[in-house]
C-alpha cells in the first residue's frame, strides 16, 4: 500500500494499487451556493471492485457521488470546479452529453424510485431512450437478461406487468438495480441504497452487489460501517467536505492511519 | 402532587376542554347556518324553476278548411285562424269584440304551429277535422299552474272542466332560443353560446396553461424574472373578471375588429381569466410529483425533456386535469366580461359558428331576471337550475377524473 496524502495533486490518494482505475477526480471543490461542501477533492477509483464512501452525515460524500454522473448538474446553484474523468476522458468536457455520460454512469437511490409503471417498463425504459433495443423481441431478452442480474427475474417472471410499485421495498431496490444495469452501464453508482429496507433485503441486496462487482465499478454510498466492511474492497472517509483517508477496507477497519478515521470507526462521533 | 396543586390541575383541564367543546359548536353552527343558507336557494330556485320545466295546451277539434288551406300548398295557409276558431267554438257564449280579444289573449302566438307542421308533413288531412294540442300562452299557463296574480279566467277554468287542458314536459324550453315570449323562450341558444364559448377557452386556455406551468416549473432558472413572472400570474387570478373584458373589448373588438357578441372573442376572454388559474394548479400538480421519479428518469440517461414528458406530466395530469376543470366550471358561470364583448343583446337564433352572435347561460339569466313578464320569473330560475346542473356535472366529472387517475406512492 502506497504512502496516502489526500487532497494533494503531486500524489493522487488512489484506493488501491494493483487494479485499472477507472474513474479519478482532480482538485474537486463543490459549492451549493455559499456553502462549500466538497473541499479541494483528489481521488482514484479502481475498476471491476466496490469501493465505499463513509463518513458522517453532510460530510460530502453524497454530493461527490452526484458529481460522477452529473446528476448535480440539476441542481440549481451548485457549482463545481475541477474535474472528474472517467477513463481519462474528463466528463465536464463540452463535447461530452450529459444523457450520454449517465448511460455509462447508472444510479441508485437512496429510496427506491420505480416508475409507477409495470416492471417491464420500468427496466425496458432506459433500453427505449437509448434505442438499444433493434425490435421486440430484443427489449424482452434484454429485460429479462437485466431482471436475471439483479436476481429479481425468478420473483417477478409470473409478473412482469403487474406494477413495478406494488413489490416490496427490497424488490423495488433491486427492480431500480435491474433499470440502471438495463443500459449497460461500466460504473455504477448506489447512494445508501439499503438505508430504507430491512436486514433481510439489505443482505440481499448485498449479495447482489458482490456479484456485480465482476463486471461492473461500483460505488456504495454508506452510512453503515458494517455494511462498508461487509461489501467493499475499498474504502474513502470523508469528514467536513474533505477526504480525509481512502484504503483498503480491511486495512482501513483494522488500522486507520487519521485519527478522525479512527474515531469514527470506533464510534466516537458521526 | 399537593391538594391544591391537583385542585389547580384540575381546573386547567376543564378549562382547556371547555374550549376544545366550544370551538367544536362554532364550527358545527358554522356549518349549519351555511347549510340552510344552501338549502333556502336551492329550495327557493327549485320552486320557483320546476314548474317552468311544464306547459299547458288546449285539446281542440279542428276542420281543415279545404277552402283556407290550399293542399297543394298547405305551408301558405292561414292556421292561425283555423286555431282561433276552433278555439272561440269553445264558447259559443262569448260574442263581444273586447271578451273575444281577451280570449285570443289565452293562445300562445305560435298556438298554430304544430298544427302546421302536421298538415305540411301530411297534406292529406286537408278537408279533414283532427284533434290538434294547441300552445296557450304565458298568462293561460301561470293561471293553470296556479301561478297568475288575482282574477279568474273562467275560460280556463271551462277548458278544464270539459277536461281540454294538457300539462306536458316543456321541451320546448331545451329546443328554443330566447323570445319575446315567454312560452317559447327557450336555453338551447344560450347553451349552445356557452359551449361554443367555453370550448374555445379549453382549446386555448388548456395548452397555454399547461405549457407554461411546466416551463416555469420544470425548465425555466430560479431568477429575479420568473419570480416576478409567479407573482404576477398570482395577482392575474385576483384580478376582476370586468377587467378582462374590458381588455378584451380594446384588444380583439377594436384592434383585431372580431365581430361582437361572437363566441369566439368570449372564449378568447374566458381563456385569458382562466389562464393564471389553470398555470397555478398545474404547477401545484407539477410540484406534487416526487422528485425521485424525475432523478430515476435523469439517471438512467433520460434528457430532462424526456423526463418530464415521459414521466412528471402523466403524474401530474390528474391535479392539472382538475384544475382545468374547476377553471371551465368558472368560466361557465362568468357574465361580467362577456357583457363588456356585447354578448348581452337579445339572439333569437341558436348560434352554429364560433361568429355567430350568441348569448351565453349567465347572461341569459340576468336578461330574462330583466324583464317584466311574471312567467319570465319562472324561467330565469329554471335556467339557474340548468346552470347548476352544468356546473355540479363538471364538479363530478372533476372528482371522477381524480379519483381514477391518482396514484399514490
Amino acid at each position: 500500500m502506497d504512502q496516502i496524502i489526500p487532497n494533494s495533486t503531486q500524489q493522487i490518494p488512489r484506493i488501491m494499487v494493483g487494479r485499472d482505475v477507472r474513474i479519478s477526480a482532480r482538485n474537486v471543490d463543490i459549492y451549493y451556493g455559499e456553502k462549500h461542501a466538497i473541499k479541494s477533492l483528489s481521488v482514484e477509483i479502481p475498476d471491476r471492485a466496490v469501493s465505499a464512501f463513509i463518513g458522517p452525515s453532510g460530510c460530502g460524500k453524497s454530493t461527490f457521488l452526484r458529481a460522477i454522473n452529473r446528476m448535480n448538474d440539476t441542481i440549481q446553484g451548485c457549482r463545481m470546479t475541477g474535474d472528474v474523468m472517467l477513463d481519462n476522458k474528463s466528463i465536464y468536457d463540452k463535447d461530452v452529453d450529459v444523457v450520454q455520460l449517465r448511460s455509462h454512469v447508472g444510479m441508485v437511490f437512496q429510496k427506491p424510485n420505480p416508475f409507477p409503471k409495470s416492471i417491464f417498463e420500468n427496466v425496458a425504459y432506459g433500453p427505449r431512450i437509448h434505442g438499444l433495443a433493434k425490435n421486440k423481441t430484443d427489449l424482452e431478452e434484454m429485460v429479462v437478461a437485466s431482471l436475471k442480474k439483479a436476481g429479481l427475474f425468478e420473483e417477478v417472471k409470473d409478473r412482469l406487468h403487474a406494477s413495478g410499485t406494488g413489490l416490496s421495498g427490497g424488490q423495488q431496490q433491486r427492480l431500480c438495480i435491474a433499470r440502471a444495469i438495463a443500459v449497460n452501464p461500466e460504473v455504477i453508482l448506489m447512494d445508501e441504497p439499503c438505508s430504507a429496507l430491512d436486514p433481510i433485503a439489505t443482505a440481499r441486496i448485498e449479495e447482489l452487489i458482490d456479484e456485480l462487482r465482476q463486471n461492473y465499478c461500483i460505488i456504495i454510498v454508506t452510512h453503515s460501517m458494517q455494511q462498508a466492511a461487509r461489501v467493499s474492497q475499498l474504502t474513502a472517509f470523508f469528514h467536513l467536505g474533505t477526504l480525509v483517508e481512502t484504503g483498503d477496507t480491511d486495512e482501513m477497519f483494522t488500522s486507520p492511519k487519521d485519527k478522525r478515521t479512527q474515531d469514527y470507526i470506533t464510534g466516537r462521533f458521526g | 402532587m399537593t391538594d391544591a396543586q391537583l385542585k389547580d390541575s384540575k381546573a386547567f383541564l376543564a378549562k382547556r376542554y371547555a374550549a376544545e367543546r366550544r370551538f367544536k359548536f362554532y364550527g358545527a353552527a358554522a356549518l349549519a347556518l351555511t347549510t340552510a343558507f344552501l338549502l333556502f336557494l336551492l329550495v327557493d330556485i327549485g320552486r320557483k324553476g320546476l314548474p317552468a320545466f311544464f306547459e299547458h295546451h288546449a285539446t281542440l277539434q279542428v276542420l281543415i278548411d279545404p277552402t283556407k288551406i290550399d293542399a297543394s300548398n298547405p305551408a301558405a295557409g292561414d292556421f292561425a285562424t283555423l286555431v282561433k276558431d276552433a278555439f272561440f267554438a269553445q264558447f259559443p257564449e262569448i260574442t263581444s269584440r273586447s271578451e273575444r280579444k281577451q280570449l285570443r289573449s289565452l293562445l300562445s302566438q305560435s298556438a298554430s304551429d304544430d298544427l302546421r307542421a302536421a298538415v305540411i308533413s301530411d297534406p292529406t288531412l286537408v278537408g279533414k277535422t283532427i284533434t290538434s294540442q294547441v300552445l296557450l300562452s304565458d298568462e293561460a299557463d301561470l293561471y293553470l299552474k296556479g301561478q297568475a296574480q288575482d282574477e279568474t279566467i273562467p275560460a280556463l277554468d271551462s277548458l278544464r272542466e270539459k277536461n281540454l287542458i294538457e300539462k306536458r314536459i316543456a321541451w320546448r324550453f331545451f329546443e328554443n332560443g330566447d323570445s319575446r315570449e315567454p312560452e317559447l323562450a327557450g336555453i338551447r341558444g344560450a347553451l349552445f353560446g356557452s359551449l361554443l364559448t367555453v370550448s374555445i377557452a379549453l382549446a386555448l386556455g388548456l395548452p397555454l396553461g399547461v405549457a407554461a406551468a411546466v416551463y416555469l416549473e420544470q425548465f425555466a432558472s430560479k431568477n429575479r424574472w420568473t419570480d416576478l413572472i409567479e407573482i404576477n400570474i398570482n395577482n392575474l387570478a385576483a384580478v376582476p373578471s370586468i377587467i378582462f373584458g374590458l381588455l378584451g373589448l380594446a384588444i380583439f373588438l377594436n384592434v383585431f375588429g372580431l365581430p361582437r357578441s361572437a363566441p369566439l372573442v368570449g372564449g378568447l376572454v374566458l381563456a385569458l381569466l382562466v389562464l393564471p388559474t389553470i398555470i397555478i394548479a398545474s404547477r401545484a400538480a407539477l410540484r406534487a410529483v416526487p422528485p425521485s421519479i424525475k432523478e430515476a428518469a435523469l439517471g438512467v440517461g433520460a434528457s430532462q425533456q424526456q423526463a418530464v414528458f415521459h414521466h412528471v406530466l402523466p403524474l401530474a395530469l390528474p391535479g392539472i386535469l382538475t384544475g382545468a376543470i374547476l377553471g371551465l366550471a368558472r368560466a361557465f358561470g362568468e357574465t361580467a366580461p362577456l357583457l363588456m364583448i356585447g354578448m348581452v343583446a337579445f339572439i333569437a337564433d341558436v348560434p352554429h359558428s364560433f361568429t355567430d352572435a350568441a348569448a351565453v347561460m349567465p347572461v341569459q339569466v340576468y336578461l330574462w331576471s330583466d324583464l317584466p313578464e311574471l312567467a319570465f320569473q319562472s324561467k330565469t330560475a329554471a335556467a339557474i337550475i340548468v346552470l347548476i346542473v352544468v356546473l355540479f356535472a363538471l364538479n363530478a366529472i372533476a372528482i371522477y377524473l381524480r379519483r381514477k387517475f391518482e396514484r399514490r406512492w
